[in-house]
Protein backbone atom coordinates (compact mmCIF):
# COMPACT_ATOMS: atom_id res chain seq x y z
CA UNK A 1 0.00 0.00 0.00
CA UNK A 2 2.69 2.47 1.04
CA UNK A 3 4.68 1.31 -1.95
CA UNK A 4 1.89 2.33 -4.31
CA UNK A 5 1.63 5.77 -2.73
CA UNK A 6 5.35 6.35 -3.22
CA UNK A 7 5.28 4.83 -6.69
CA UNK A 8 2.38 7.00 -7.84
CA UNK A 9 4.03 10.08 -6.38
CA UNK A 10 7.30 9.27 -8.12
CA UNK A 11 5.63 8.65 -11.47
CA UNK A 12 3.39 11.72 -11.29
CA UNK A 13 6.16 14.07 -10.29
CA UNK A 14 8.43 12.52 -12.89
CA UNK A 15 5.81 13.09 -15.60
CA UNK A 16 5.27 16.64 -14.39
CA UNK A 17 9.00 17.24 -14.45
CA UNK A 18 9.20 16.18 -18.08
CA UNK A 19 6.09 18.02 -19.22
CA UNK A 20 6.46 21.36 -17.48
CA UNK A 21 8.11 24.15 -19.39
CA UNK A 22 9.29 25.99 -16.31
CA UNK A 23 12.71 24.65 -15.40
CA UNK A 24 12.42 25.65 -11.77
CA UNK A 25 9.18 23.72 -11.31
CA UNK A 26 10.87 20.80 -12.99
CA UNK A 27 13.63 21.05 -10.37
CA UNK A 28 11.18 21.05 -7.50
CA UNK A 29 9.19 18.14 -8.87
CA UNK A 30 12.48 16.29 -9.19
CA UNK A 31 12.67 16.77 -5.43
CA UNK A 32 9.38 14.92 -4.99
CA UNK A 33 10.56 12.14 -7.31
CA UNK A 34 13.80 11.69 -5.39
CA UNK A 35 12.00 11.70 -2.05
CA UNK A 36 9.52 9.05 -3.19
CA UNK A 37 12.37 6.93 -4.51
CA UNK A 38 14.05 7.23 -1.11
CA UNK A 39 10.79 6.04 0.45
CA UNK A 40 10.74 3.03 -1.86
CA UNK A 41 14.33 2.22 -0.93
CA UNK A 42 13.36 2.21 2.73
CA UNK A 43 10.55 -0.23 1.95
CA UNK A 44 13.15 -2.46 0.29
CA UNK A 45 15.23 -2.53 3.52
CA UNK A 46 17.92 -0.43 1.83
CA UNK A 47 18.13 2.24 4.51
CA UNK A 48 21.68 3.25 3.65
CA UNK A 49 20.82 3.75 -0.01
CA UNK A 50 17.78 5.80 0.98
CA UNK A 51 19.78 8.15 3.18
CA UNK A 52 22.51 8.38 0.56
CA UNK A 53 19.87 9.22 -2.02
CA UNK A 54 18.72 12.12 0.13
CA UNK A 55 22.23 13.23 0.94
CA UNK A 56 23.72 13.09 -2.56
CA UNK A 57 20.82 13.85 -4.83
CA UNK A 58 18.65 16.16 -2.74
CA UNK A 59 21.38 17.78 -0.68
CA UNK A 60 23.92 17.95 -3.47
CA UNK A 61 22.82 17.52 -7.05
CA UNK A 62 19.38 19.10 -6.75
CA UNK A 63 20.66 22.12 -4.87
CA UNK A 64 23.32 22.55 -7.53
CA UNK A 65 20.70 22.36 -10.28
CA UNK A 66 18.45 24.89 -8.54
CA UNK A 67 21.39 27.16 -7.90
CA UNK A 68 22.33 26.99 -11.55
CA UNK A 69 18.79 27.81 -12.67
CA UNK A 70 18.44 30.67 -10.22
CA UNK A 71 21.78 32.24 -11.03
CA UNK A 72 21.22 32.06 -14.76
CA UNK A 73 17.68 33.43 -14.81
CA UNK A 74 15.86 36.54 -13.69
CA UNK A 75 18.27 38.39 -15.93
CA UNK A 76 15.50 39.27 -18.33
CA UNK A 77 12.96 39.14 -15.54
CA UNK A 78 11.26 35.93 -16.56
CA UNK A 79 11.56 32.34 -15.49
CA UNK A 80 13.71 29.97 -17.47
CA UNK A 81 11.62 28.06 -19.95
CA UNK A 82 12.79 24.98 -21.76
CA UNK A 83 12.35 24.64 -25.50
CA UNK A 84 11.48 21.77 -27.78
CA UNK A 85 14.18 20.72 -30.20
CA UNK A 86 14.84 17.54 -32.20
CA UNK A 87 11.18 16.48 -31.98
CA UNK A 88 11.34 13.65 -34.51
CA UNK A 89 14.53 12.02 -33.32
CA UNK A 90 13.51 12.44 -29.69
CA UNK A 91 10.20 10.68 -30.25
CA UNK A 92 11.76 7.85 -32.21
CA UNK A 93 14.52 7.15 -29.68
CA UNK A 94 12.19 7.35 -26.68
CA UNK A 95 9.75 5.00 -28.36
CA UNK A 96 12.53 2.52 -29.16
CA UNK A 97 13.85 2.62 -25.60
CA UNK A 98 10.30 2.08 -24.30
CA UNK A 99 9.77 -0.94 -26.55
CA UNK A 100 13.16 -2.34 -25.57
CA UNK A 101 12.46 -2.00 -21.88
CA UNK A 102 8.99 -3.57 -22.17
CA UNK A 103 10.47 -6.44 -24.13
CA UNK A 104 13.19 -7.02 -21.52
CA UNK A 105 10.87 -6.79 -18.53
CA UNK A 106 8.23 -9.07 -20.06
CA UNK A 107 10.81 -11.70 -20.98
CA UNK A 108 12.91 -11.48 -17.84
CA UNK A 109 10.66 -13.73 -15.76
CA UNK A 110 11.92 -12.11 -12.57
CA UNK A 111 9.98 -14.39 -10.24
CA UNK A 112 11.97 -17.42 -11.31
CA UNK A 113 15.41 -15.98 -10.45
CA UNK A 114 17.20 -18.45 -8.17
CA UNK A 115 18.35 -15.92 -5.55
CA UNK A 116 14.84 -14.53 -5.32
CA UNK A 117 13.41 -18.00 -4.71
CA UNK A 118 15.80 -18.69 -1.87
CA UNK A 119 15.84 -15.21 -0.36
CA UNK A 120 14.73 -14.72 3.20
CA UNK A 121 12.10 -12.08 3.95
CA UNK A 122 13.99 -11.05 7.10
CA UNK A 123 16.72 -9.42 5.05
CA UNK A 124 18.44 -7.67 7.89
CA UNK A 125 18.55 -10.60 10.29
CA UNK A 126 20.34 -9.64 13.47
CA UNK A 127 21.76 -6.45 11.98
CA UNK A 128 20.02 -3.18 12.68
CA UNK A 129 20.93 -1.75 9.30
CA UNK A 130 22.74 -2.61 6.10
CA UNK A 131 25.66 -0.33 6.95
CA UNK A 132 27.89 -3.02 8.47
CA UNK A 133 27.44 -5.34 5.51
CA UNK A 134 28.06 -2.55 3.01
CA UNK A 135 31.16 -1.41 4.87
CA UNK A 136 32.66 -4.90 4.98
CA UNK A 137 31.91 -5.49 1.31
CA UNK A 138 33.45 -2.15 0.33
CA UNK A 139 36.65 -2.90 2.20
CA UNK A 140 37.00 -6.49 0.93
CA UNK A 141 35.32 -7.57 -2.31
CA UNK A 142 34.82 -4.14 -3.87
CA UNK A 143 37.84 -2.23 -2.66
CA UNK A 144 39.33 -1.71 -6.14
CA UNK A 145 36.18 -0.26 -7.76
CA UNK A 146 35.73 1.87 -4.65
CA UNK A 147 39.24 3.31 -4.87
CA UNK A 148 39.00 3.78 -8.64
CA UNK A 149 35.76 5.70 -8.18
CA UNK A 150 37.37 7.93 -5.57
CA UNK A 151 40.33 8.55 -7.88
CA UNK A 152 37.96 9.44 -10.70
CA UNK A 153 36.12 11.90 -8.48
CA UNK A 154 39.40 13.45 -7.41
CA UNK A 155 40.41 13.93 -11.04
CA UNK A 156 37.03 15.46 -11.80
CA UNK A 157 37.42 17.81 -8.85
CA UNK A 158 40.87 18.92 -9.97
CA UNK A 159 39.60 19.39 -13.53
CA UNK A 160 36.70 21.51 -12.29
CA UNK A 161 39.03 23.62 -10.18
CA UNK A 162 41.35 24.07 -13.15
CA UNK A 163 38.54 25.12 -15.49
CA UNK A 164 37.14 27.51 -12.92
CA UNK A 165 40.48 29.18 -12.22
CA UNK A 166 40.85 32.68 -13.48
CA UNK A 167 43.65 32.23 -16.02
CA UNK A 168 45.33 35.56 -16.31
CA UNK A 169 47.78 36.26 -19.10
CA UNK A 170 50.80 37.74 -17.43
CA UNK B 1 1.87 9.53 16.42
CA UNK B 2 2.26 10.03 20.17
CA UNK B 3 5.99 10.57 19.72
CA UNK B 4 5.22 13.14 17.04
CA UNK B 5 2.92 15.14 19.29
CA UNK B 6 5.17 14.88 22.33
CA UNK B 7 8.23 15.99 20.39
CA UNK B 8 6.27 18.86 18.87
CA UNK B 9 5.04 19.99 22.29
CA UNK B 10 8.52 19.72 23.77
CA UNK B 11 10.01 21.60 20.85
CA UNK B 12 7.43 24.38 21.05
CA UNK B 13 8.04 24.89 24.75
CA UNK B 14 11.82 24.86 24.32
CA UNK B 15 11.56 27.35 21.46
CA UNK B 16 9.32 29.68 23.50
CA UNK B 17 11.82 29.59 26.35
CA UNK B 18 14.63 30.18 23.88
CA UNK B 19 12.90 33.15 22.26
CA UNK B 20 12.41 34.69 25.69
CA UNK B 21 15.99 33.88 26.70
CA UNK B 22 17.28 35.44 23.50
CA UNK B 23 15.72 38.77 24.39
CA UNK B 24 16.68 38.66 28.04
CA UNK B 25 20.26 37.54 27.41
CA UNK B 26 20.66 40.17 24.72
CA UNK B 27 19.28 42.80 27.07
CA UNK B 28 21.53 41.89 29.98
CA UNK B 29 24.59 41.77 27.77
CA UNK B 30 23.81 45.27 26.60
CA UNK B 31 23.01 46.47 30.11
CA UNK B 32 19.29 46.76 29.41
CA UNK B 33 16.33 45.13 31.12
CA UNK B 34 14.63 43.47 28.14
CA UNK B 35 10.94 42.61 28.30
CA UNK B 36 9.48 43.44 31.71
CA UNK B 37 5.77 44.13 31.22
CA UNK B 38 4.06 40.86 30.24
CA UNK B 39 3.98 38.45 33.15
CA UNK B 40 6.60 38.22 35.89
CA UNK B 41 9.93 39.55 34.52
CA UNK B 42 8.34 39.70 31.08
CA UNK B 43 8.23 35.92 30.84
CA UNK B 44 5.02 35.88 28.80
CA UNK B 45 6.51 38.12 26.14
CA UNK B 46 7.46 35.28 23.78
CA UNK B 47 4.06 33.62 24.10
CA UNK B 48 2.31 36.88 23.34
CA UNK B 49 4.59 37.49 20.37
CA UNK B 50 3.54 34.17 18.90
CA UNK B 51 -0.14 34.92 19.54
CA UNK B 52 0.26 38.28 17.82
CA UNK B 53 1.90 36.63 14.82
CA UNK B 54 -0.92 34.11 14.52
CA UNK B 55 -3.52 36.87 14.39
CA UNK B 56 -1.80 38.82 11.64
CA UNK B 57 -2.97 38.75 8.07
CA UNK B 58 -1.34 36.16 5.87
CA UNK B 59 0.01 38.32 3.06
CA UNK B 60 1.12 36.73 -0.18
CA UNK B 61 2.79 39.27 -2.49
CA UNK B 62 0.95 39.71 -5.79
CA UNK B 63 4.06 39.11 -7.85
CA UNK B 64 5.21 36.11 -5.84
CA UNK B 65 5.22 32.57 -7.12
CA UNK B 66 2.25 31.66 -4.94
CA UNK B 67 2.49 27.89 -4.65
CA UNK B 68 6.23 27.91 -3.94
CA UNK B 69 5.84 30.82 -1.54
CA UNK B 70 3.19 28.97 0.45
CA UNK B 71 4.94 25.61 0.40
CA UNK B 72 8.41 26.78 1.47
CA UNK B 73 7.85 27.38 5.22
CA UNK B 74 6.19 23.99 5.57
CA UNK B 75 9.06 22.24 3.80
CA UNK B 76 11.69 24.04 5.87
CA UNK B 77 10.02 23.21 9.16
CA UNK B 78 9.26 19.63 8.12
CA UNK B 79 12.92 19.06 7.24
CA UNK B 80 14.17 20.37 10.56
CA UNK B 81 11.48 18.63 12.55
CA UNK B 82 12.14 15.31 10.85
CA UNK B 83 15.64 15.51 12.28
CA UNK B 84 14.24 15.24 15.79
CA UNK B 85 12.90 11.77 15.02
CA UNK B 86 16.19 10.06 15.75
CA UNK B 87 17.26 12.02 18.84
CA UNK B 88 17.14 9.89 21.99
CA UNK B 89 15.61 11.86 24.84
CA UNK B 90 16.06 9.25 27.57
CA UNK B 91 17.35 5.64 27.69
CA UNK B 92 13.85 4.45 26.77
CA UNK B 93 12.37 7.29 24.77
CA UNK B 94 13.55 7.76 21.23
CA UNK B 95 10.93 8.64 18.60
CA UNK B 96 12.47 6.41 15.91
CA UNK B 97 15.54 4.41 16.90
CA UNK B 98 16.83 3.56 13.46
CA UNK B 99 20.26 2.06 12.96
CA UNK B 100 21.61 4.81 10.71
CA UNK B 101 20.31 7.73 12.76
CA UNK B 102 23.34 10.00 12.35
CA UNK B 103 23.43 9.56 8.59
CA UNK B 104 19.67 10.03 8.32
CA UNK B 105 19.90 13.25 10.30
CA UNK B 106 22.61 14.66 8.03
CA UNK B 107 20.56 13.69 4.98
CA UNK B 108 17.18 14.97 6.10
CA UNK B 109 18.49 18.29 7.34
CA UNK B 110 19.90 18.98 3.88
CA UNK B 111 16.29 19.16 2.66
CA UNK B 112 16.12 22.42 4.55
CA UNK B 113 18.33 23.99 1.88
CA UNK B 114 15.82 23.25 -0.87
CA UNK B 115 13.12 24.94 1.21
CA UNK B 116 15.28 28.02 1.63
CA UNK B 117 15.82 28.27 -2.12
CA UNK B 118 12.09 27.83 -2.62
CA UNK B 119 11.30 30.65 -0.19
CA UNK B 120 13.89 32.96 -1.70
CA UNK B 121 12.73 32.36 -5.25
CA UNK B 122 9.03 32.32 -4.47
CA UNK B 123 9.13 35.71 -2.79
CA UNK B 124 10.19 37.38 -6.04
CA UNK B 125 12.26 39.85 -4.11
CA UNK B 126 15.92 40.73 -4.57
CA UNK B 127 16.69 40.72 -0.87
CA UNK B 128 14.97 37.40 -0.30
CA UNK B 129 16.79 35.90 -3.26
CA UNK B 130 20.19 37.15 -2.14
CA UNK B 131 19.51 36.02 1.41
CA UNK B 132 18.53 32.55 0.26
CA UNK B 133 21.61 32.29 -1.97
CA UNK B 134 23.95 33.34 0.82
CA UNK B 135 22.22 31.08 3.30
CA UNK B 136 22.42 28.04 1.05
CA UNK B 137 26.04 28.68 0.09
CA UNK B 138 26.92 28.95 3.74
CA UNK B 139 24.99 25.87 4.84
CA UNK B 140 26.37 23.70 2.03
CA UNK B 141 29.95 24.79 2.78
CA UNK B 142 29.74 24.31 6.53
CA UNK B 143 28.15 20.90 6.18
CA UNK B 144 31.61 19.62 5.31
CA UNK B 145 33.48 20.45 8.55
CA UNK B 146 30.35 19.59 10.54
CA UNK B 147 30.05 16.25 8.76
CA UNK B 148 33.73 15.46 9.31
CA UNK B 149 33.49 16.32 13.01
CA UNK B 150 30.46 14.04 13.34
CA UNK B 151 32.33 11.36 11.40
CA UNK B 152 35.18 11.37 13.92
CA UNK B 153 32.71 10.86 16.77
CA UNK B 154 31.06 8.05 14.81
CA UNK B 155 34.46 6.43 14.24
CA UNK B 156 35.16 6.43 17.97
CA UNK B 157 31.73 5.03 18.79
CA UNK B 158 31.59 2.57 15.89
CA UNK B 159 27.91 3.20 15.50
CA UNK B 160 25.47 5.36 13.56
CA UNK B 161 22.72 4.81 16.12
CA UNK B 162 22.26 7.80 18.41
CA UNK B 163 20.91 5.62 21.19
CA UNK B 164 23.91 3.28 21.08
CA UNK B 165 26.27 6.27 21.11
CA UNK B 166 24.39 7.58 24.14
CA UNK B 167 24.65 4.33 26.06
CA UNK B 168 28.39 4.16 25.40
CA UNK B 169 28.97 7.43 27.21
CA UNK B 170 27.86 6.48 30.72
CA UNK B 171 27.45 3.96 33.46
CA UNK B 172 24.58 2.25 31.64
CA UNK B 173 26.95 0.85 29.00
CA UNK B 174 26.14 -2.75 29.83
CA UNK B 175 22.40 -2.14 29.73
CA UNK B 176 22.45 -1.78 25.94
CA UNK B 177 21.81 -5.08 24.15
CA UNK B 178 24.97 -6.22 22.39
CA UNK B 179 27.37 -4.22 24.55
CA UNK B 180 27.34 -6.34 27.71
CA UNK B 181 31.09 -6.99 27.52
CA UNK B 182 32.28 -3.59 26.36
CA UNK B 183 34.61 -1.59 28.57
CA UNK B 184 35.37 2.10 28.82
CA UNK B 185 39.00 2.96 29.58
CA UNK B 186 40.33 6.26 30.87
CA UNK B 187 40.92 8.49 27.80
CA UNK B 188 39.90 5.44 25.81
CA UNK B 189 43.40 3.96 26.03
CA UNK B 190 43.40 0.38 27.19
CA UNK B 191 47.14 0.47 27.94
CA UNK B 192 46.56 2.84 30.85
CA UNK B 193 44.57 0.05 32.44
CA UNK B 194 42.11 2.29 34.30
CA UNK B 195 38.61 0.96 33.83
CA UNK B 196 36.05 3.76 33.86
CA UNK B 197 33.04 1.64 32.92
CA UNK B 198 31.62 1.77 36.43
CA UNK B 199 32.92 5.25 37.18
CA UNK B 200 30.86 6.84 34.46
CA UNK B 201 30.06 10.52 34.61
CA UNK B 202 32.21 12.90 32.62
CA UNK B 203 35.02 10.35 32.31
CA UNK B 204 33.02 8.36 29.78
CA UNK B 205 31.78 11.29 27.72
CA UNK B 206 33.08 11.26 24.18
CA UNK B 207 35.15 14.42 24.63
CA UNK B 208 36.90 12.69 27.55
CA UNK B 209 36.99 9.18 26.12
CA UNK B 210 38.83 10.44 23.07
CA UNK B 211 40.28 13.88 23.80
CA UNK B 212 40.61 14.87 20.13
CA UNK B 213 36.83 14.91 20.04
CA UNK B 214 37.02 18.09 22.08
CA UNK B 215 38.48 19.72 18.96
CA UNK B 216 35.82 18.00 16.87
CA UNK B 217 33.16 19.35 19.20
CA UNK B 218 34.41 22.92 18.81
CA UNK B 219 34.55 22.52 15.03
CA UNK B 220 31.04 21.11 15.03
CA UNK B 221 29.77 23.89 17.24
CA UNK B 222 31.19 26.63 15.03
CA UNK B 223 29.87 24.92 11.90
CA UNK B 224 26.48 24.45 13.49
CA UNK B 225 26.27 28.16 14.21
CA UNK B 226 26.74 28.71 10.49
CA UNK B 227 24.22 26.04 9.59
CA UNK B 228 21.52 27.63 11.68
CA UNK B 229 22.41 31.11 10.35
CA UNK B 230 23.31 32.40 13.77
CA UNK B 231 25.65 35.26 14.45
CA UNK B 232 28.55 35.62 13.75
CA UNK B 233 27.52 33.76 10.61
CA UNK B 234 24.34 35.69 9.91
CA UNK B 235 25.17 37.39 6.63
CA UNK B 236 22.11 35.67 5.09
CA UNK B 237 19.95 37.84 7.33
CA UNK B 238 22.22 40.86 7.52
CA UNK B 239 19.71 43.51 8.55
CA UNK B 240 21.77 46.42 7.34
CA UNK B 241 21.97 45.20 3.76
CA UNK B 242 19.28 42.58 3.16
CA UNK B 243 16.48 43.76 5.49
CA UNK B 244 15.83 40.24 6.77
CA UNK B 245 17.08 37.72 4.25
CA UNK B 246 14.98 35.00 2.69
CA UNK B 247 11.94 35.56 4.92
CA UNK B 248 11.57 39.27 4.21
CA UNK B 249 8.21 38.85 2.44
CA UNK B 250 6.63 36.53 4.97
CA UNK B 251 4.13 37.58 7.58
CA UNK B 252 1.70 36.11 10.07
CA UNK B 253 1.55 32.36 10.45
CA UNK B 254 4.08 31.62 7.73
CA UNK B 255 6.62 33.87 9.35
CA UNK B 256 5.93 32.16 12.67
CA UNK B 257 6.67 28.80 11.04
CA UNK B 258 9.95 30.06 9.57
CA UNK B 259 10.89 31.55 12.90
CA UNK B 260 10.04 28.27 14.60
CA UNK B 261 12.12 26.34 12.07
CA UNK B 262 15.09 28.58 12.67
CA UNK B 263 14.94 28.16 16.42
CA UNK B 264 14.28 24.42 16.03
CA UNK B 265 17.44 24.21 13.97
CA UNK B 266 19.37 25.79 16.84
CA UNK B 267 17.86 23.30 19.27
CA UNK B 268 18.53 20.40 16.92
CA UNK B 269 22.21 21.19 16.35
CA UNK B 270 22.70 21.67 20.08
CA UNK B 271 21.01 18.35 20.80
CA UNK B 272 23.21 16.60 18.25
CA UNK B 273 26.31 18.18 19.76
CA UNK B 274 25.24 17.04 23.23
CA UNK B 275 24.43 13.50 22.10
CA UNK B 276 27.59 13.01 20.07
CA UNK B 277 30.16 14.77 22.22
CA UNK B 278 28.86 15.75 25.65
CA UNK B 279 27.62 12.43 26.96
CA UNK B 280 24.04 12.61 25.69
CA UNK B 281 21.57 12.01 28.52
CA UNK B 282 24.27 10.78 30.90
CA UNK B 283 25.11 12.53 34.12
CA UNK B 284 28.35 14.54 34.36
CA UNK B 285 28.99 13.34 37.93
CA UNK B 286 31.29 10.32 38.26
CA UNK B 287 31.16 7.56 40.88
CA UNK B 288 33.93 8.28 43.37
CA UNK B 289 34.45 5.39 45.78
CA UNK B 290 31.48 5.16 48.11
CA UNK B 291 29.93 8.34 46.74
CA UNK B 292 28.03 6.78 43.87
CA UNK B 293 27.20 10.15 42.34
CA UNK B 294 26.73 8.78 38.83
CA UNK B 295 24.39 6.01 39.92
CA UNK B 296 22.38 8.37 42.12
CA UNK B 297 21.90 10.86 39.33
CA UNK B 298 21.16 8.29 36.65
CA UNK B 299 18.27 6.31 38.08
CA UNK B 300 17.39 2.92 36.69
CA UNK B 301 16.59 2.16 33.08
CA UNK B 302 12.92 1.72 32.39
CA UNK B 303 11.84 3.33 35.65
CA UNK B 304 10.50 6.86 35.95
CA UNK B 305 13.61 8.05 37.78
CA UNK B 306 15.88 7.00 34.90
CA UNK B 307 13.76 8.83 32.36
CA UNK B 308 13.46 11.99 34.41
CA UNK B 309 17.17 12.20 35.18
CA UNK B 310 18.09 11.53 31.56
CA UNK B 311 15.69 14.14 30.21
CA UNK B 312 16.93 16.60 32.81
CA UNK B 313 20.59 16.14 31.89
CA UNK B 314 19.95 16.19 28.18
CA UNK B 315 17.88 19.36 28.33
CA UNK B 316 20.16 21.19 30.73
CA UNK B 317 23.23 20.46 28.59
CA UNK B 318 21.29 21.58 25.53
CA UNK B 319 20.32 24.81 27.23
CA UNK B 320 23.93 25.48 28.14
CA UNK B 321 24.90 25.14 24.48
CA UNK B 322 21.96 27.30 23.42
CA UNK B 323 23.10 29.93 25.89
CA UNK B 324 26.55 29.84 24.34
CA UNK B 325 24.92 30.41 20.95
CA UNK B 326 23.14 33.51 22.26
CA UNK B 327 26.30 34.64 24.00
CA UNK B 328 28.31 34.34 20.78
CA UNK B 329 25.71 36.41 18.97
CA UNK B 330 26.29 39.42 21.19
CA UNK B 331 30.05 38.97 21.42
CA UNK B 332 31.30 38.62 17.87
CA UNK B 333 30.69 40.93 14.93
CA UNK B 334 29.38 39.47 11.69
CA UNK B 335 31.92 37.82 9.38
CA UNK B 336 32.47 39.05 5.85
CA UNK B 337 31.84 36.58 3.04
CA UNK B 338 35.54 36.06 2.34
CA UNK B 339 36.27 35.55 6.05
CA UNK B 340 33.39 33.09 6.18
CA UNK B 341 34.78 31.00 3.34
CA UNK B 342 38.34 31.33 4.64
CA UNK B 343 37.27 29.98 8.02
CA UNK B 344 35.35 27.11 6.48
CA UNK B 345 37.75 25.89 3.80
CA UNK B 346 41.16 26.87 5.10
CA UNK B 347 40.78 26.47 8.85
CA UNK B 348 37.91 24.21 9.85
CA UNK B 349 38.02 21.66 7.02
CA UNK B 350 41.77 20.81 7.28
CA UNK B 351 41.48 20.73 11.05
CA UNK B 352 38.47 18.42 10.84
CA UNK B 353 40.36 16.12 8.47
CA UNK B 354 43.24 15.96 10.95
CA UNK B 355 40.79 15.12 13.72
CA UNK B 356 39.29 12.32 11.62
CA UNK B 357 42.76 10.84 11.14
CA UNK B 358 43.53 11.18 14.84
CA UNK B 359 40.20 9.56 15.72
CA UNK B 360 41.04 6.61 13.49
CA UNK B 361 44.38 6.09 15.22
CA UNK B 362 42.82 6.59 18.65
CA UNK B 363 40.25 3.94 17.89
CA UNK B 364 43.07 1.45 17.39
CA UNK B 365 44.32 2.20 20.90
CA UNK B 366 40.86 1.71 22.36
CA UNK B 367 40.37 -1.92 21.45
Amino acid sequence: MIFYIFAILAVLSGVYMVLTRNLLYAGFSLLVTLLSLAGIYVLLFADFIAATQLMVYVGGVLVLILFGIMLSSRVHDKSVVSENTNKVWGTVITFLVLVGMFHTILNANLGALPWLQTADTAVLGQQKSTVQAIGIKLMTDFVVPFEVASLLLLIALMGAAYIATDKQKV
Amino acid sequence: MLAFLLTLMLLLSVVIVLAYAERKVAAFMQDRLGPTEAGPYGSLQAVLDVLKLLQKEDIVPAQADKSLFKLAPILIFAAVFAGFAVIPFTPDVVPAGIGIGVFYLLAIVSLDVVGLLMAGWGSNNKYAMLGAMRSVAQIVSYEIPAGLAILSAVMICQSLDFQEISYQQGVLLHAFPGMEYETNWLFGIQALGIDTTTIGGITTWNIFRAPMLLVAFIIYFIASLAESNRAPFDIPEAESELVAGFHVEYSGFRFAVLFLAEYSMMVLVSLVAVVLFLGSWNTPLPNIGAAQLANWTTGSVGALSGNLWAAFWLLSKTFVLLFVQLWARWTYPRLRVDQLMHLCWKVLTPLALAVVLAAGIWRLLMI
